[in-house]
């Protein structure tokens, strides 16, 4: 074994936060469909997709439900088959009520042509063009959590061109470990996802980033890479924010994303692990995304798990399966304890970018108490962008936007390594968060 | 079930605050505070308390009753300041006058700033300075240190002496020759250990590394500032002494003799009067380094440390400005 290779990480800032990746030996466990799902509408970055059934209409499993009409906006499919109770609104994972479609299970029927057999198919036979095709009506988006339609990702301006598809399987939020899992079960699937993903972006190099605190998946995923050309499986040391986009190119090309850039820049695509997976099942299996991995955690939860659910399922039933809602939860978080939203109750469905529900207990759930600031530097030294986050934290308490502005908040990218650190407890992120409003709210008015 | 909270992300935090980072300097001023009792008797640690309870007493009742702030004196900085201007001044100091000075450094250098983190100077400095121009005699007037816990010595005898710093600078202005300096100052060993006249806590290098190094491993402090600091004071130093070794004493000497272990450990590295990059620390401590020499050689007192940082503390402002962190891709 040619193990351990060098690991690699990014440069600048970052922070280790306690892993607590209490599920990562739970495999993944089918949930089967609830009487009721919640498919939301507005599950992708962008505009909301626009639903195409109406009450009463009845629907099969992978069905088209709704259609991303603009640019950026991602189709949706049934993920249960039977009757549509109701074209509404329900309360998401934002706290704020959205269109959703809500639709009532009668049996298990699938769309036509949707292969739902095990078998490994790895012969690509759709074309650079029809893969993006057949992605966009299958309403793939980044899995990850930033939900980014994937086919829009997919499509280089014709001045640029890609060199590397760089697959994110860093999965560097504590407690979540779906991707971890998805990788040890689904080796050969993600590998012909990626290879489906070459083609699509006509590269011949891949590179898949797994932290080190994974080292069986990187065993793993290595020894079936040794079978495809051009992928490559490579250790990275154990920081946070390396699942980030900017510092993951960087691990692992060492070249720098210019702020304001894209990827494609430096010629680099970035792709989640999980939407790799997703990808295979849609080009190879012809099935769209109906359901996804989700990790159910935290500390007093008795069965930390991870599911294959149905999007639209409610979050309150994963909790159940995971052992019931521990006596004394304060919080719950869709997503990871770094970047994920605390959620207003449990009836808010899994959505497309539902990577994990932790729960917190009270203690856990409340903020310390904010101290004066100590100029201590901490969240300078942190800060994966390089940016001042006390400067531009004081810059919006005094409502010194030019500071502010020229201290290039906008460059931020929300990952709250600050706020973590930060030993007077400051909640900087939230002033970083408002500072990129405000900013962005002055730049937009400029150019009218 | 209740109400779930909902706050914005992230929704842990680390295991850092300020409560812990102060008390872990307090504790690694512990061992320069054991030598100075070792060496300057019972006195030493009397001049601590007095600081200590002056300190906190003086931030609760401005905090509580002027301020109307919550007092936050459990954080420990009050306890900091106040043992960093004991350890500046003379263990013969008396009592009262401690008191006035540590009562000046909370009350004026930090409280009317607006308490922890917004004052511009190093309070003790500040406080330092404010004694030395208060009690220009008694804050001079430096005890031998006598034999370990021989606490009567003084008081018995008075035995008083320059400091090392002192003996240079007299010794050279009255027209002594290096050698004849030279011959009246201690070893390096006992310089070294602390075995010199001079304030409580500046005296012994080893001690004041020791929990310089701890601060150090527990991340409380970074090595840009001490090095920066040191290594200037060094070279400058140096290239004097190469210059002319019978004008300038040698640059092992000026890192041992005085605060400087004090200054580039303790004080200078002070987050809140200190830079906030890694380029404006290292600066921050050339600057000090360099004034230090400056002062010590060519200024009107013997000693720089104090001056050295607080001018440096006066230009952090401008060094924050300066020198700015590189952004990410820009």
């Amino acid at each position: 074994m040619g193990r351990p290779k060098m690991l690699k990480t990014f440069k600048i800032g970052g922070a280790h936060p306690e892993e607590n990746k209490f599920s990562q030996h739970s495999t993944i466990e089918e949930i089967a469909a609830p009487d009721t799902v919640f498919v939301m509408m507005n599950q992708n970055l962008g505009a909301p997709s626009v639903p195409v059934v109406a009450k009463g209409d009845k629907v099969k499993i992978g069905q088209l439900i709704a259609k991303g009409e603009a640019f950026i906006s991602a189709a949706v499919h049934s993920p249960v088959s039977g009757t549509v109770e109701k074209v509404d609104f329900w309360t998401d994972t934002t706290g704020y009520r959205k269109p959703v479609i809500v639709i009532n299970k009668e049996g298990e029927e699938w769309a036509e042509g949707i292969d739902t057999s095990d078998a490994l198919i790895k012969e690509i036979k759709a074309s650079k063009d029809e893969i993006i095709e057949i992605i966009k009506n299958s309403g793939i988006v980044g899995l990850g959590g930033a939900t980014f339609p994937t086919h829009v990702k997919l499509a280089i301006p014709q001045d640029k061109t890609a060199e590397y598809l760089i697959i994110n399987a860093v999965e560097c939020e504590p407690y979540l470990t779906s991707d971890h899992r998805l990788m040890l079960e689904k080796g050969e699937e993600i590998m012909v996802g990626v290879q489906i993903l070459m083609k699509a972006l006509n590269v011949s190099q891949a590179i898949i980033g797994i932290e080190n605190n994974k080292e069986d998946a990187i065993q793993h995923l290595d020894e079936i890479a040794k079978k495809y050309s051009g992928i490559t499986v490579q250790g990275l040391k154990v920081k946070y924010p390396q699942g980030a986009e900017k510092q993951l190119i960087e691990a692992l090309t060492k070249r720098r994303v210019p702020s304001g850039k894209l990827p494609i820049e430096v010629g680099c695509v970035v792709q989640n692990v999980g939407t790799a997976y997703a990808i295979y099942e849609a080009v190879q299996k012809n099935k769209p995304l109906i359901e996804r991995v989700v990790t159910v955690t935290g500390k007093k939860v008795s069965k930390p798990s991870n599911f294959r659910v149905r999007i639209g399922t409610p979050v309150s039933m994963l909790i159940e399966k995971a052992g019931g809602l521990p006596e004394g939860s304060g919080k719950i978080i869709n997503g990871g304890p770094m970047m994920g939203k605390a959620i207003i109750n449990i009836d808010v469905p899994v959505t497309k970018g539902t990577s994990g529900i932790v729960v917190f207990d009270e203690k856990e759930s409340k903020r310390n108490v904010v101290a004066n600031c100590i100029r201590c530097a901490r969240c300078t030294m942190v800060c994966p962008m390089g940016l001042q986050p006390f400067l531009l934290a004081a810059g919006m308490e005094f409502d010194n936007f030019e500071v502010v502005e020229k201290n290039n908040v906008m460059d931020c990218i929300e990952c709250g390594t600050c706020h973590y650190t930060c030993p007077s407890n400051r909640p900087l992120l939230d002033m970083l968060r408002l500072g990129k409003s405000k900013i962005g709210e002055i730049i937009r008015s400029r150019k009218n | 079930m209740g109400l779930l909270t909902v706050s914005g992300s992230p929704h842990i935090h680390g295991n850092q605050n300020v409560n812990k980072i102060m008390w872990q300097v307090v504790l690694a001023m512990v061992p320069a505070a054991l030598v100075s009792f070792w060496y300057f008797g019972l006195s030493s640690i009397i001049l601590m308390l007095v600081a200590i309870v002056g300190a906190v007493t003086v931030e609760y009742l401005i905090a509580k009753f002027l301020l109307k702030i919550t007092p936050t004196i459990n954080d420990g900085s009050a306890v900091i300041t106040a043992i960093l201007l004991a350890f500046n001044v003379p263990s013969s100091l008396p009592w009262w006058q401690m008191l006035i000075g540590v009562t000046f450094a909370i009350a004026i250098a930090k409280m009317t700033f607006g308490g922890l983190g917004k004052n511009p100077f190093n309070p003790a400095l500040a406080g330092r300075v404010f004694m030395l121009i208060s009690f220009p005699v008694d804050m001079t007037t430096w005890p031998k240190p006598g034999l370990p816990f021989d606490t009567m010595n003084f008081s018995i005898d008075g035995l008083t002496g320059p400091t090392t710093l002192g003996i240079v600078k007299e010794g050279l202005a009255k027209g002594d020759t290096m050698a004849q300096v030279t011959s009246q100052l201690p070893d390096y060993t006992q310089m070294f250990m602390g075995q010199i006249g001079g304030s409580l806590g500046e005296v012994s290098a080893i001690a004041l590394i020791l929990g310089g190094l701890y601060l150090l491993i527990r991340k409380v402090i970074t090595w840009h500032i001490p090095v920066s600091f040191l290594l200037s004071a060094f070279v400058f130093a140096g290239i004097l002494y190469l210059v002319d070794p019978t004008q300038y004493i040698d640059p092992v000497f000026h890192l041992l003799a005085g605060g400087m272990m004090l200054g580039a450990f303790f004080m200078a590295t002070d987050m809140v009067t200190s830079p906030m990059s890694v380029k404006g620390q290292l600066f921050f401590g050339l600057g000090c380094g360099v004034l230090t020499i400056l002062i010590r050689v060519w200024g009107a007192y013997p000693e720089g440390v104090s001056f050295a940082i607080l001018i440096m503390n006066a230009f952090t402002p401008l060094i924050n400005k300066g020198f700015k962190p590189k952004s990410f891709g820009r």
